[in-house]
């Protein structure tokens, strides 16, 4: 497979930013993720499914480093990852939403997402309780940046709201706001559209289009709905108990049929 | 028309324009809030935008005479793409942002555009989807480029990309635009409104530059407007009173107009604004008055019992205060410790604190709703106009407000009343024509200029006020000869904050009966309070505790309508809480959210029916169109109830 290709729609997808080889994830005698590889190219939108338990969030929980795999290397931007701490890898350029909403409830939108600003904040304690000067102006700079995930998510009106007040489709845009805020080069999305209704899905599925398209921003999602996953993504990855059964295209992974028989069973008769 | 009635050299808007970035060169012109901030243009900065996107229009192959449609909602950008195109010699159509693609496809049709201006990927889709059978749109240009990178760029171009355009080809474009600019005075065609209409097609109707700015101009000088005010741009654009506020006055004083940064942060972006000039159908001051009783009712005793007792005070001398009536010390040194305490931090919270002219038309407002504003010391007065009238046919002035008039008629405008009750208006705001339609032209303004309003009204003898009835046709007769005015009984009914909406039927009827809409915001948090569960509209809308409610309001009309003698006859014998809300996308409302009255009642004729035969339930299937154009139904069995009414005792024998 060459490095680059070129999605129906007509984008152009570049070099690979991250590549898991062959990754196995043990906890004590349950294998998590077992012997797993693929890439993830600039700019795509990089599915990975499976039914519950198949190991996905433990994948995204590697990527980010959260779990260190026990076999198995991380290539990221053509260099071997050494073990890193989350907020290591957070300022690489990968951020992250989380399955069950990970918000600080009593804090607004506002603050919610310029917290994703935290890692690239420079100014101490100290000049940050003298406020004028340096930490002002870094302030200012990085409300800029909120403001502007803000008005990309449409969410002006909750600005101000605690966000333990907003429904829960609006929580979970503020999440991908504080994702966004990070202005990461790789956006992983952990069931993005869990519980949610279809019209806030469509929105969602719009607003994960429109960040790959506006920001060129690379982006890998576990995803339940299907029909989201087959319509959004440029390639899939399909686990099951650990294991990689599937990886291609939408179309490649819905006639594959290892991926068939693991969504609808296998006749024991 | 009649002779010129402008200064020589403000009789266009180019004109204008130039006048105010010279004279007002750093004052603020148009603002926006976006990234959180308010963003602020000059009057000189707001002339070269313009310019920028006129030269950027001609050299996209924009001619003299074309017309120009701008759909969007109120944003700055959009008001210059009006004036752009006045500068270059076009006329500007705005459209309801919200009309759907058939709506809009007969407008687009209709005034025969050739250049859109689009706000956003929405409306540039929207306009897609009917290009197929509108040949004459050529160029699409929007403002948002989100989204919009993956188009088919042959026909449409960014803004930004069509302004570098004008500036890039500035000393070609610039003699053009000062050629075409030459050829326009104050009969040259300013814009084109569609009137949204309660019954038909919409018309395109034409205003000329008089017509425009001499009504900006008696308005203005009316209400003593000047540089220094400010007014938040959030009615639809397509509205003719938006364009007189938003671009005429605004022009013609100088005063500052400020946009919201999305629909839904209106009321945040008021109170940050603090208008000094402000305009709101009574529907908005309905639902704001709904929430602060909402509010009150979930607050604490304490609070409840001051905003009640200080209330009440406001309800007895604030009108007067207003007014510049005598009222004794006692009084109030009260009200000013009331404004302290409720009225100042309210209108604060409101962000009306700063109002110093506010106006509500469109529709009448409940008296009550009227007074609570008046009492709190906000200057609300009521006005009436039309698009046809450039707005302005009658005005309050300052100290002669009453909520049952609307007001003297503005400067340079004639008023009569014909023999059946319809009110005729003439003067320099009249409009020029129906765009493509002499035979409603002819129907509706004469040939000495006096227009037909449609509506019925008389101007009362002791004060030269003009009071409307109702809509012409609308007022009837009962079978038994009586008055029948629906629009009277339903702005009664509509005051209460249950209510959102009431249609009263019984024109050739031996009594009325009524279509009741409950307001969700008021109903459901009443219910929340009662620990009454319900899942959606249509079964809050049916729940006998609410029916009680609406009921026992309906009494208590039927009791304020007998009081007067003429109408006593409207009382409601019958009604049912409808299973929807009425709503523009399924035609029973115009674009404006008045109510399509005989579609309604043909629409729903089955319960109509039933409400007159005397059943007591009747099921029923209605069609409903989603926002997206798609369309389904809802099924439901309405429960009917018989009101009391008061026995009118008619001419007592003497």
């Amino acid at each position: 497979m060459s490095d680059s290709y070129v999605t129906p729609d007509g984008r152009t997808i570049g070099g690979k930013v991250l590549e898991m080889r062959n990754i196995t994830l043990r906890f004590g005698g349950v294998v998590a993720i077992k012997d797993i590889s693929f890439d993830i190219r600039e700019g795509e939108i990089r599915a990975i499914i499976g039914p519950n338990g198949a190991g996905k969030s433990s994948m995204l929980n590697v990527i980010n480093g959260f779990y260190h795999p026990q076999e198995g290397e991380i290539w990221f931007h053509g260099e071997k990852r050494k073990p890193m701490k989350p907020y290591q890898i957070a300022k690489q350029g990968i951020a992250r939403t989380f399955q069950n909403i990970a918000l600080f409830k009593g804090m607004s939108t506002l603050d919610n997402i310029m917290t994703g600003r935290f890692n690239q904040m420079k100014t101490n304690m100290a000049l940050q309780m003298l406020w004028k000067g340096p930490a002002e102006r870094e302030e200012v700079a990085n409300r800029e940046i909120v403001e502007r995930v803000i008005d990309f998510l449409e969410i002006q009106a909750i600005r101000k709201t605690p966000v333990g007040a907003l429904p829960y489709g609006l929580q979970k845009r503020v999440e991908l706001g504080r994702a966004l805020a990070a202005q990461p080069k790789l956006l992983l999305l952990d069931e993005p559209m869990a519980g949610m209704n279809v019209e806030e899905k469509e929105d969602m599925s719009r607003f994960i289009l429109d960040v790959n398209d506006e920001f060129g921003t690379t982006i890998a999602l576990i995803e339940h709905d299907m029909g989201v996953v087959m319509d959004i993504s440029d390639r899939v990855v399909v686990m099951d108990y650990g294991k990689k059964i599937g990886d291609g295209t939408p179309d490649e992974v819905r006639n594959n049929q290892a991926v068939i028989d693991a969504y609808l069973g296998v006749d024991h008769g | 028309m009649s002779a010129p009635v402008l200064p020589d050299g403000l009789d266009t808007f180019p004109k204008l324009l130039a006048r105010n970035a010279k004279q007002w060169a750093t004052v603020p012109a148009y603002r926006e809030k976006e990234y959180g901030i308010w963003q602020s243009w000059n009057w000189a900065e707001v002339l070269e935008e313009v310019n920028a996107l006129a030269m950027g229009y001609v050299a996209l192959g924009l001619n003299e005479g074309d017309h120009v449609a701008i759909i969007g909602r109120n944003r700055p950008y959009l008001y210059w793409a009006m004036l752009a195109a006045q500068a270059a010699g076009a006329i500007p159509v705005p459209l309801y942002q919200d009309a759907n693609a058939q709506e809009m496809a007969y407008v687009l049709a209709h005034c025969g555009a050739r250049f859109v201006v689009a706000e956003d990927q929405e409306q540039v889709d929207k306009v897609l989807e009917i290009q197929d059978n509108l040949p004459n749109v050529e160029q699409i240009i929007y403002y948002d480029k989100r989204g919009m990178r993956k188009y088919d760029h042959t026909q449409l171009t960014a803004y930004e990309d069509v302004q570098a355009e004008g500036r890039t080809g500035h000393s070609r474009l610039a003699p053009v635009l000062k050629e075409r600019q030459a050829k326009l005075d104050e009969n040259a065609t300013c814009v084109m409104l569609y009137t949204s209409g309660t019954t038909g097609k919409p018309k395109g109707v034409v205003l000329s530059n008089t017509n425009i700015i001499a009504s900006a101009k008696a308005s203005s000088e009316f209400d003593n407007l000047n540089a220094g005010d400010s007014v938040l741009a959030y009615l639809p654009m397509a509205w003719v009173g938006d364009f007189i506020f938003s671009i005429g006055q605004a022009c013609w004083t100088g005063f500052c107009v400020a946009c919201p940064e999305s629909p839904d942060t209106m009321q945040a972006d008021l109170r940050e604004i603090g208008p000094s000039y402000f305009f709101a159908p009574p529907r908005f001051f309905e639902g704001l008055l709904t929430n602060v009783m909402i509010r009150i009712e979930d607050a604490s005793p304490m609070k409840k019992r001051l905003f009640h007792k200080y209330m009440a005070h406001a309800k007895k001398v604030g009108p007067a205060l207003l007014d510049g009536k005598p009222v004794s010390f006692g009084d109030r040194l009260k009200y000013w410790i009331g404004d302290k305490l409720i009225y100042g931090p309210l209108k604060n919270t409101l962000g009306l604190s700063r109002v110093r002219v506010g106006y509500t038309a469109g529709e009448a407002i409940g008296p009550e709703i009227f007074e609570f504003y008046r009492s709190l010391g906000i200057n609300l007065k009521q006005l009436y106009g039309q698009t046809e009238a450039s707005v302005f046919i009658t005005q309050q002035p300052d100290g002669e407000v009453r909520a049952d008039t609307v007001g003297v008629p503005s400067p340079g405008v004639e008023l009569k009343i014909a023999d059946n009750g319809e009110v005729f208006y003439r003067s320099a705001g009249t409009f020029v024509e129906y765009y493509k339609n002499p035979e409603s032209t002819a129907s509706t303004k004469d040939p000495e200029g006096w227009v037909a309003t449609g509506d019925a009204g008389f101007i009362e003898e002791s004060s030269g006020h003009l009071r409307i009835i109702d809509r012409a046709k609308d007022v009837g007769k009962m079978a038994d000869g009586s008055m029948f005015a629906p629009k009277f009984v339903e702005n009664k009914l509509k005051f209460y904050p249950d209510i959102l909406e009431a249609v009263v039927f019984g024109a050739g009827r031996e009594n009325c009966v009524a279509f009741i809409n409950i307001d969700l915001g008021a109903v459901g948090n009443w219910a929340e309070r009662n620990n009454i569960a319900y899942a959606s509209y249509q079964e809050l809308a049916g729940h006998p505790q609410v029916l009680d409610t609406i009921q026992n309001h309906i009494e208590e009309v039927n009791k304020s309508v007998a009081a007067d003698e003429m109408l006593s006859g409207c009382q409601i014998h019958r009604f049912l809480v409808l299973h929807k809300e009425l709503d523009p996308d399924d035609g029973e409302m115009t674009r404006t959210r008045k109510v399509r009255r005989k579609l309604v009642g043909e629409k729903f004729d089955d319960l109509v029916q039933a409400l007159y035969d005397g059943a007591k339930t009747i099921s029923t299937e209605t069609e409903v169109t989603y926002e997206d154009g798609r369309k389904g139904s809802i099924k439901a069995t309405l429960e009917l109830r018989d009101v009391a009414v008061v026995p009118v005792t008619k001419e007592v024998a003497a």
